[in-house]
C-alpha cells in the first residue's frame, strides 16, 4: 500500500477538528444543496457536502484543504448516515483529500494524450522546482499528484492546480506558473500559448464568423 | 413454475429463482465466493458465471440472472471452463500462499474451488500485494491479505446484524475491507462473519492456531447461553471442545450464532470442579465420592428438602432432581434463581407463542420491558427481517440500541394501561401484530396481568396467528416449567421454608444467604457462586459433556448430544443423582440415561417429541395495574452464566466492548 | 387527407461525408468566441420556440428522434430514440422517471463535453428539458466529472438563468410540464461514466457499476425508471427537433447519420476539437482540421480512433476509413467518442498502450475478481514488455489473460481495459519482440 495517503492521528485530527461546524454561508449552501434531491434521499447530498467541508477546512488553512474524520462525521450526522458509508464514499474518489496538502496542489495529467503532447516535461519542470509526486514541499506551498484524463486532450499536456487548468504547457511555460504562484501572483489560466480553447493554434477553421460576433446561423438553414 | 434446461435436462424451477438456484436444483454444483443465500446478491466474485441461451454472448452471474422460461443453462461447456478458471487465477494472483498458516485449511473455499475448478499452475510473476491487518476486536481475527473481497462481512453486517461498521474503502486493487476507523466491531454477531468470510481472512481470534478441521471429532448440540436454543455443532478434539459453529435450522437460528454461544467454550476447560469436595470447619476440602455422598447421607432431612435448578441445566437432569426430591420427601422446586414469582398455571401465557420464523412476518411489533439485543440476539435478527419489510415497532421500557428503529414510548409500566392512540391505530390495522414481553416485566407485580389484558386490546389472537411472546432469557427455563420447577412465591417462597437439604443443580444466580440454615449441595460444573457456597459439591457435567434434552423459549423441545467427557472425576449430573439416591435409601428408577429419558417422557410426554410444544392458548387471571420503571436483567452480556465468567475470550469481550478498556496487541 | 404535422420517414439521402457547411454545425459557439449567457444563447437560435417542440407531444418526439437514427454520442452508439422509448409511458406505481445526462467525461481522448458546457450550455438545458419532456422524466439530473470545476460553475449559473427566465422548472416553457433541472457534481471516478454506477454516484454512495438485469429503465435513480444520455446526445436534440430528422440523416452513411464533435488530440499539428460530418474520411479530418499529422502522412504510426477503450488501428488501415460507428468496427476498432488519438512515429507506442494499461487500473473500482486483480496483473506485464524485461511467451499469456477479463466483469471497463492490449499485440507484435530479443533474458542456473 505505497501510495496509500498518510492519514493523520485520530487523537490529533479530533482535538484539532473535533468542533468542526459550517459557516453561516455555508450552512445555507447546504440547505440548497439537500433540496436538490428527493425527501429523504439526502444521502445524495454526501459528495457535494463532502467537497464543501473540504474546501471550507482548505480556507480555513489557506491550502486546497482536506478531511479530517471528525468532519465526515459531522456530514455523517447531518445526513443521517453511517460513519463508514462516509468514510467509503471519502476514500473511493481521488478528490477528497484524505491527508493534509499543500496550499498549491498541482495535479499533473499523465494520461496517454497529455503524454504524448510533452506530459514527461511538465512532470520534469515541476521536479526542477522541487516537487515531488505524492508529498508537499517543505514550505507547504505545492503538492505535486499525478492524476488521469482531466478532460482537455485537445489542449494538451495540462494541469489542474486547486481549481485552475493550465493547458498547452512546456517545460518552459509550466515553469513559469510554478514561479508565479510561489511568488503570489495569478498566472494566466486556460492555454499558456495563443490560442483560444480547443479551437485550432492560429484560427478557426469552422464557423469563422463567430471570432467577431455572435453570429446567427439560421439565416442560412436550407 | 419456469421450466428451464441446466445442461440438456428439462426442469421446472419456482417462481422467483435466480439460474444459480435453477442450476443446484438440478444438481449442478456452481462455484461461488460472493453468493450466500441469507444476504443480499453481489454478483462481484464472478464465479458462478454460466452460459445461457438467450443472452449475450458472454457468460453470466448465475447468481444474480433470474431463471426465465425456456432459457438453456450450461454449465459444463468450453466458455464456462475458461471463465472458471479465469476468474479463479486472478483470485490466486495477490492471495498470499498461507495456506500452511492459515485456519481456513481443510475448510477453506478457496482451497476446494481451486482444485475443482482452477488451472492448476500459476502463470503469475509480478510481486502479490500486501494488505495490513486491521482490528476487528476480540472475537475476529484478521489477515486482511487474505481477503478477496466478496463483501460478505460487509452485507452481513449491514443486513443482518444492523451495525454498518464494516467497509471496503478505496478502489481497485486497493480496495480494503475494515470496521470503521479500526476500532472493534461492536455486534454481538460478529462471529458469524468469520464463517461467512470464505478465506482465511477473517478468523476466530480465540480458536487461532489450534486445530486442522480434520482432527476434530463433531458433534451435534444445543446451545444455553440463551433461551434460543441455537443448534450448534461442537467441535472437539481428545477431552476438550475446541470451538462451537452453528448448525444450519431455519426455524430457530438459521445460520447465525451469537458471539456468546461460539465464544464461551474457552471456558469450559477452566474453573472446573473436577473433584468433590466437603466443607469442615468451615473450609471446603477434597474428597472422594464415598465421603461426600456419606456427608449428604448424614443429614437429618425430614422430608424437608428442596432443589433449585439452573439456567444451563438439560431436562433429564432437572428430572432426575425432581425424582430425588420426591423420593425424599420434598415438594419444592424452583428454577427462577433471582426471584421472579409470575403466575406459570398456563404455560402458554408465558412461552414465545410466535414461532421464531413466522415473527420476520409480523407488522407491528410492541416491545415491553426488553434488551432483545441482548437477551436474545437471534431473536432481534429476526425482527429485523420484520422492519425489513416494513414492520413498525414500538417500545416500553429503557432505551437501547436495537440497531433498528424504535419508537420508544417511554420507561413506564403504567403505560400499559393507556397506550397512545397512535400505537392502538396502528395495531388495529395490523393483519400480524406482536408483542414481545421481556423478564423486566415478569419482574414488576402487575405487568404481566397488564401485557395479558393487551392480548385482546391489541388484536394479537388471529386465525392461524399468536402474537403474544413472553421472552425468557434462561436456557433451563420452558423444560424447567414444563417439569414443574416453579413454587408459589418463587424462591423467596423455598427461603422462607428453609430447607433442611437444599440441591443447588448448576445454580449461580442465587443469593445462597437465604439459604444459610440449608444444607447446600452443589451439583455443577464450575467454581462459581453455587460452589463457594455449598457444604458439598458433587462436580458435574457441562452442557458439552452430556446428552439432554432442552426446551428454547418457543416452546420447542431439542435435543443435544454428548462431545466429550468431564474432566477429572466428574460425571454426567443424572448418574451422580442415581448414585447419591442409593448411598441415601431413595433409589431412582432408572440404571441407564435411555430408561432415565423414558421416564421422563412418561411423565411430561411432550418432552419426547422433538418441535413445537403444544401449550394451547389460555390467559390466567393475574393481578393488573403496574407502575414505575421496567429494567433489563442484562448489566453485561458477555458474563451472564458461570461458563462466561470462567472463559478468557468473554472477559476480555466485556472488558473492551462493554466497558472501553483499550487493549494492547503484542508488541504494541 | 395525410397528416403533415408528422414526421415523415426521409428518402435515403446519398452519403454525405463532409466536410460540413457552417450552416449545418449545431454547435456554433463550441470554441467558447463568444458568451455562454442565455441572452446571447437565444441570440444562436437556443430557447426558440421550446414550446412548439414540445408541442409537438411527447410520443411524436420520441418517433422523431427515432428516425433522426442518433446513435448515442457516449461511446457505446445505441439508438437514442430507441432508448428514449424504453421508459414507462405512464407511471403505474408512483414512481417518478428520471432522466440522468452523463457528464462525467473522463475517457482518455475526450474533451468535447466540456466545450459544450462552458461554451453552448443552453444547448444542453433545452435539450434536458425535450428529452426529459418526451420521456416523461420528472427531472433531470447532470452528472458533471468533479474535476469541471469551472464548467460546473457555469451550468449551474446557465440553470439558473434558464429557471428565472421560466424555461425550466415550473410550467417549463409554459407548456403546463413541470420540469426541473440539477446539477450533481461528481467527485474524481472514470467509473462513474458509466450509467448504473453513474446512479449509485448520484444516490450518495459508491460509484460501483449494478448488475444489469434489471435495466436502469426498469429501476434506476432511486428505483425508479431512469434513462442516462450522454451529453452531446441530449445537446443535439433541439436542434434536430428543429429541423427535422431529414436534415440530420442527410450526413454521414447509413448507421451512421448525423454531425459529430470530434476530438483529435496527439501528433498532429493542431490539436483541436471541431464539428464534422459522420464518416468524414479520416485523412480530411486531420487536413482541413489539423493542420495535418506532425512531420507528415508518412509519419503516421497509428491512431486509437475513439477514445482509449477502442482498440489502436495502424496507419496504413486507418488513412482512408470513414469515421463512423461502423467504418471503424469494420477495422476492429469503434467510433466511441470520436476521440481521436494520433500517434506518429516517435511515439513508444508500448508505453503509450502500458500508460492506458495504467488508466485502468487506477480506475477499477474494485467490484469484480477480474478488473480488479485483472487490470494490474495486465499493466505490470505491459510495463515489462515496454522495457523487453519478459519473455516471448508472455506476449501470448497477456493475450490469454485480457480475454479472461474481456466479457467476464460486470461493466464494461474490463472490455475497456483489455482492448487497447489486444490493439497492440495484434498490430505491434514484431515491437514488442524485438524489444524483448534485444534485451536478452540472462540464463541463470541454479543455486545463481
Amino acid at each position: 500500500m505505497a501510495d496509500a495517503p498518510h492519514i493523520p492521528d485520530e487523537a490529533e485530527t479530533r482535538a484539532r477538528w473535533g468542533a468542526f461546524a459550517w459557516t453561516a454561508e455555508n450552512a445555507e449552501q447546504v440547505k440548497t444543496i439537500i433540496a436538490r434531491y428527493p425527501a429523504g434521499r439526502q444521502q445524495s447530498a454526501v459528495m457535494p457536502l463532502l467537497d464543501l467541508a473540504q474546501r471550507q477546512v482548505g480556507a480555513e488553512t489557506q491550502t486546497q484543504g482536506w478531511l479530517p474524520v471528525p468532519v465526515m462525521e459531522y456530514i455523517g450526522d447531518q445526513l443521517d448516515m453511517p460513519y463508514m458509508r462516509v468514510y467509503e464514499v471519502a476514500t473511493f474518489y481521488t478528490m477528497y483529500n484524505l491527508a493534509p496538502v499543500g496550499r498549491y496542489h498541482v495535479q499533473v495529467c499523465g494520461t496517454t494524450p497529455c503524454m504524448l503532447r510533452g506530459s514527461d516535461d511538465v512532470f520534469a519542470a515541476c521536479k526542477n522546482k522541487g516537487l515531488v509526486k505524492g508529498a508537499t514541499t517543505p514550505d507547504g506551498l505545492f503538492t505535486l499528484t499525478e492524476v488521469e484524463c482531466l478532460g482537455a486532450c485537445a489542449n494538451a499536456p495540462m494541469v489542474q492546480i486547486n481549481d485552475d487548468n493550465y493547458e498547452d504547457l512546456t517545460y518552459d511555460s509550466m515553469s513559469a506558473v510554478l514561479e508565479t504562484l510561489a511568488a503570489g501572483g495569478q498566472p494566466k489560466i486556460g492555454p499558456q500559448i495563443e490560442r483560444q480553447t480547443s479551437c485550432p493554434e492560429g484560427g478557426p477553421t469552422t464557423l469563422k464568423e463567430m471570432v467577431e460576433g455572435n453570429h446567427d446561423y439560421r439565416g442560412a438553414w436550407a | 413454475m419456469p421450466k428451464v434446461k441446466v445442461d440438456g435436462v428439462e426442469l421446472d424451477v419456482p417462481a422467483g429463482a435466480t439460474v444459480l438456484q435453477a442450476c443446484e436444483l438440478a444438481g449442478k454444483e456452481i462455484p461461488r465466493f460472493c453468493y450466500h443465500e441469507r444476504l443480499s446478491i453481489a454478483g462481484n466474485c464472478r464465479m458462478c458465471l454460466v452460459e445461457v441461451k438467450p443472452g449475450p454472448p458472454k457468460p453470466q452471474a448465475s447468481c444474480a440472472l433470474p431463471a426465465a422460461e425456456g432459457q438453456e443453462i450450461r454449465t459444463d461447456s468450453e466458455m464456462v471452463k475458461k471463465a472458471r478458471e479465469g476468474v479463479m487465477e486472478f483470485l490466486l494472483i495477490n492471495h498470499p500462499l498461507d495456506c500452511p498458516i492459515c485456519d481456513q485449511g481443510g475448510e477453506c473455499d478457496l482451497q476446494d474451488q481451486s482444485v475443482a475448478y482452477g488451472r492448476g499452475a500459476s502463470r503469475y510473476d509480478e510481486n502479490k500485494r500486501a494488505v495490513t491487518e486491521k482490528n476487528m476486536g476480540p472475537i475476529v481475527k484478521t489477515v486482511m491479505t487474505r481477503c478477496i473481497q466478496c463483501t460478505r462481512c460487509v452485507r452481513f453486517a449491514e443486513e443482518v446484524a444492523g451495525v454498518p461498521e464494516i467497509g471496503a474503502i478505496y478502489r481497485g486493487e486497493n480496495m480494503q475491507i475494515t470496521t470503521y476507523l479500526e476500532h472493534a466491531a461492536k455486534s454481538e454477531l460478529s462471529g458469524n462473519v468469520v464463517d461467512l468470510c470464505p478465506v482465511g481472512a477473517l478468523t476466530a481470534k480465540p480458536y487461532a492456531f489450534e486445530a486442522r478441521p480434520w482432527e476434530l471429532k463433531k458433534t451435534h448440540a444445543i446451545d444455553v447461553m440463551d433461551a434460543v436454543g441455537t443448534n450448534i455443532r461442537l467441535d472437539s478434539r481428545g477431552r476438550q471442545v475446541l470451538r462451537a459453529v452453528p448448525r444450519i435450522n431455519d426455524d430457530v437460528n438459521e445460520e447465525w450464532a451469537s458471539d456468546k454461544t461460539r465464544h464461551n467454550v474457552d471456558g469450559l476447560v477452566r474453573k472446573r470442579l473436577d473433584k468433590p469436595y466437603v466443607r469442615r470447619d468451615g473450609k471446603l476440602v477434597p474428597a472422594t465420592w464415598a465421603e461426600a455422598f456419606a456427608a449428604i447421607a448424614a443429614v437429618q432431612h425430614g422430608g424437608s428438602v428442596a432443589a433449585i435448578a439452573g439456567d444451563l441445566l438439560d431436562c433429564e437432569t432437572m428430572f432426575a432432581g425432581k425424582a430425588l426430591v420426591e423420593k425424599l420427601g420434598g415438594t419444592m422446586l424452583e428454577g427462577r434463581q433471582t426471584g421472579l414469582a409470575y403466575d406459570v398455571s398456563s404455560l402458554s401465557s408465558v412461552v414465545f407463542n410466535t414461532p421464531l420464523a413466522d415473527l420476520e412476518t409480523a407488522d407491528v411489533i410492541l416491545l415491553v420491558g426488553t434488551n432483545l439485543r441482548w437477551e436474545a440476539p437471534l431473536v432481534n435478527t429476526r425482527l429485523r427481517k420484520a422492519i425489513k419489510k416494513g414492520a413498525k415497532v414500538f417500545g416500553i421500557g429503557p432505551e437501547f440500541d436495537l440497531t433498528y428503529k424504535v419508537e420508544w414510548l417511554g420507561n413506564d409500566a403504567s403505560l400499559l394501561g393507556k397506550l397512545p392512540d397512535a400505537v392502538i391505530e396502528a395495531f388495529g390495522k395490523a393483519a400480524r401484530p406482536a408483542m414481545i414481553v421481556g423478564g423486566g416485566v415478569l419482574a414488576k407485580d402487575g405487568a404481566h396481568g397488564d401485557t395479558l389484558a393487551l392480548v385482546e386490546t391489541l388484536g394479537l389472537i388471529k386465525d392461524g396467528w399468536n402474537g403474544y411472546n413472553v421472552l425468557h432469557f434462561a436456557a433451563a427455563r420452558m423444560g424447567g416449567l414444563m417439569l414443574g420447577y416453579a413454587t408459589a412465591g418463587g424462591i423467596k417462597a423455598v427461603a422462607a421454608v428453609k430447607p433442611k437439604l437444599l440441591f443447588a443443580l448448576g445454580a449461580d444466580e442465587v443469593d445462597y444467604a437465604a439459604f444459610s440454615d440449608s444444607f447446600k449441595v452443589y451439583v455443577g460444573h464450575h467454581g462459581d457462586k453455587g460452589a463457594h457456597a455449598a457444604d458439598v459439591i458433587l462436580p458435574g457435567a457441562s452442557y458439552a459433556e452430556k446428552a439432554g434434552t432442552y426446551v428454547n423459549l418457543e416452546g420447542r423441545v431439542q435435543r443435544g448430544e454428548k462431545a466429550v467427557f468431564a474432566p477429572g472425576d466428574a460425571r454426567e449430573d443424572w448418574s451422580i443423582l442415581r448414585a447419591l439416591s442409593e448411598v441415601m435409601g431413595a433409589t431412582l428408577p432408572f440404571d441407564n440415561f435411555e430408561q432415565l429419558r423414558a421416564e421422563m417422557i412418561k411423565a411430561v410426554p411432550a418432552l419426547g417429541v422433538e418441535g413445537l410444544a403444544d401449550y394451547g392458548w389460555s390467559i390466567p387471571s393475574l393481578p393488573t395495574g403496574a407502575t414505575g420503571e421496567l429494567a433489563s436483567p442484562i448489566k453485561d452480556f458477555y458474563l451472564t452464566n458461570a461458563v462466561c465468567r470462567a472463559s478468557p475470550t468473554m472477559q476480555q469481550c466485556s472488558a473492551e466492548l462493554v466497558h472501553g478498556v483499550e487493549f494492547a496487541e503484542a508488541a504494541e | 387527407m395525410a397528416d403533415e404535422t408528422a414526421p415523415v420517414a426521409p428518402p435515403p439521402p446519398p452519403p454525405f461525408v463532409g466536410p460540413l457547411e457552417d450552416r449545418d454545425r449545431i454547435f456554433t459557439n463550441v470554441h467558447g468566441f463568444q458568451d455562454w449567457g442565455i441572452d446571447a444563447a437565444i441570440m444562436r437560435g437556443d430557447w426558440d420556440n421550446t414550446r412548439a417542440l414540445l408541442a409537438l407531444g411527447q410520443d411524436a418526439i420520441i418517433d422523431i428522434m427515432k428516425a433522426s437514427n442518433l446513435r448515442g454520442r457516449g461511446g457505446a452508439g445505441f439508438p437514442t430514440g430507441m432508448k428514449w422509448s424504453f421508459m414507462p409511458k405512464e407511471s403505474k406505481d408512483g414512481r417518478p422517471s428520471f432522466l440522468v445526462i452523463n457528464a462525467d467525461e473522463s475517457e482518455p481522448g475526450s474533451c468535447k463535453d466540456r466545450e459544450i458546457i462552458r461554451h453552448d450550455p443552453h444547448k444542453l438545458i433545452e435539450g434536458a428539458l425535450v428529452a426529459g419532456f418526451a420521456m416523461r422524466a420528472r427531472a433531470a439530473y447532470i452528472y458533471i466529472r468533479g474535476e469541471f470545476i469551472y464548467e460546473a460553475k457555469v451550468l449551474f449559473a446557465a440553470v439558473e438563468q434558464a429557471y428565472a427566465k421560466g424555461f425550466i422548472g415550473k410550467n417549463a416553457c409554459g407548456s403546463g410540464y413541470d420540469f426541473d433541472v440539477f446539477v450533481h457534481r461528481g467527485a474524481g471516478a472514470y467509473i462513474c461514466g458509466e450509467e448504473t454506477a453513474q446512479i449509485e454516484s448520484l444516490e450518495g454512495k459508491k460509484g460501483q457499476p449494478r448488475l444489469k438485469p434489471p435495466f436502469p429503465a426498469g429501476a434506476g435513480l432511486y428505483g425508479c425508471p431512469t434513462t442516462v444520455n450522454n451529453v452531446e446526445s441530449i445537446a443535439v436534440s433541439p436542434t434536430i427537433l428543429r429541423r427535422g430528422a431529414a436534415w440530420f440523416n442527410r450526413f454521414g452513411r447509413e448507421g451512421n447519420r448525423g454531425t459529430k464533435l470530434f476530438q483529435i488530440s496527439g501528433h498532429v499539428n493542431k490539436p483541436c476539437v471541431v464539428e464534422e460530418s459522420m464518416s468524414i474520411p479520416f485523412r480530411e479530418l486531420i487536413d482541413r482540421h489539423c493542420g495535418g499529422i506532425r512531420g507528415g502522412w508518412d509519419n503516421l504510426l497509428a491512431v486509437i480512433p475513439g477514445g482509449s477503450s477502442v482498440p489502436l488501428v495502424p496507419a496504413r488501415e486507418i488513412m482512408d476509413a470513414p469515421m463512423d460507428f461502423d467504418g471503424l468496427k469494420a477495422l476492429g476498432s469503434g467510433l466511441g467518442t470520436a476521440a481521436v488519438i494520433v500517434m506518429d512515429k516517435s511515439t513508444d507506442i508500448v508505453r503509450a498502450i502500458s500508460r492506458l494499461s495504467y488508466f485502468y487500473k487506477h480506475e477499477s473500482c474494485g467490484q469484480c475478481t477480474p478488473c480488479r486483480e485483472g487490470t494490474g496483473w495486465m499493466w505490470r506485464v505491459m510495463e515489462r514488455l515496454r522495457t523487453g524485461d519478459a519473455d516471448l511467451s508472455e506476449i501470448d499469456m497477456l493475450h490469454q489473460v485480457t480475454k479472461q477479463v474481456e466479457g467476464h466483469t460486470i461493466c464494461a471497463l474490463g472490455d475497456a481495459a483489455a482492448w487497447p492490449i489486444q490493439g497492440l499485440i495484434k498490430h505491434f507484435r514484431p515491437e514488442i519482440e524485438r524489444r524483448i530479443n534485444e534485451r536478452g533474458a540472462p540464463v541463470m542456473e541454479a543455486a545463481e
